[in-house]
């Protein structure tokens, strides 16, 4: 019996901001920002939402922003 | 003078006319010193993402102010003071837009001196009948 085959899904990684091509992420977009934080309110690790670093940076800042200002939730539980 | 982006939540027990009264009093501080202000935002009543100060919802305003440092620091000072307002932020935008606009105008410029080339579809080649 051949073992059997391992599949690794490979999806094309697509930082999002660079194919919109968007210069500045506002941190009062809440829809925007919303993709980006899963139900748990934590900010997307690159590694799954396939944003580039530099975009990951501006968006870190961006959601710790709009948390102040209760745009997005914080984390909970 | 740089340009910020002055964001305050204020109370939702302010009436419109007191939160408009409210507004005419910072442009007011803002002229004082010596600002500008550009842009005035009201979004209105907006449901928090989480309570503040047992507030559910609450007026969001978006200041876009060209000042310096004295005067954010009198605005912040008078957000702290009042009632109204239950969270502020400031923000400075304007090396932000500046290196937006840079990135823009590069991409522009590589725009233009690449003409749009429109991929060529090679006609598929028939394989040859034997």
């Amino acid at each position: 019996m051949p073992a059997p085959k391992r599949f690794t899904i490979r999806r094309k990684r697509i930082c999002k901001f660079c194919a919109e091509k968007i210069t500045y992420i506002d941190y009062k977009d809440g829809k925007l920002l919303s993709h980006f934080i899963p139900e748990r309110g934590k900010i997307l690790p690159r590694r799954i939402s396939g944003v580039c670093s530099v975009h990951q940076r501006q968006l870190s800042e961006a959601i710790k922003r709009a948390r102040h200002l209760a745009i997005i939730p914080v984390i909970s539980d | 003078m740089r340009t910020y982006e002055v964001v305050f939540v204020a109370a939702p027990t302010l009436t419109s006319e007191e939160l408009d009264a409210f507004i005419a009093l910072l442009q007011g501080v803002v002229d004082n010193k010596n600002g500008k202000l550009v842009k005035v935002e009201n979004w209105g009543k907006r449901s928090l993402a989480y309570k503040i100060k047992r507030y559910r919802d609450a007026y969001y305003v978006v200041l876009t102010v060209e000042a310096d440092g004295a005067l954010i620091a009198e605005l912040e000072r008078r957000f702290r003071v009042t009632d109204h307002v239950i969270r502020f932020l400031s923000v400075r935008i304007d090396e932000d837009l500046k290196r937006s606009e840079k990135i823009k105008a590069a991409r522009q410029k590589k725009a233009g001196r690449r003409p749009a080339t429109v991929p060529r579809i090679e006609p598929a080649v028939e394989a040859a009948e034997p």
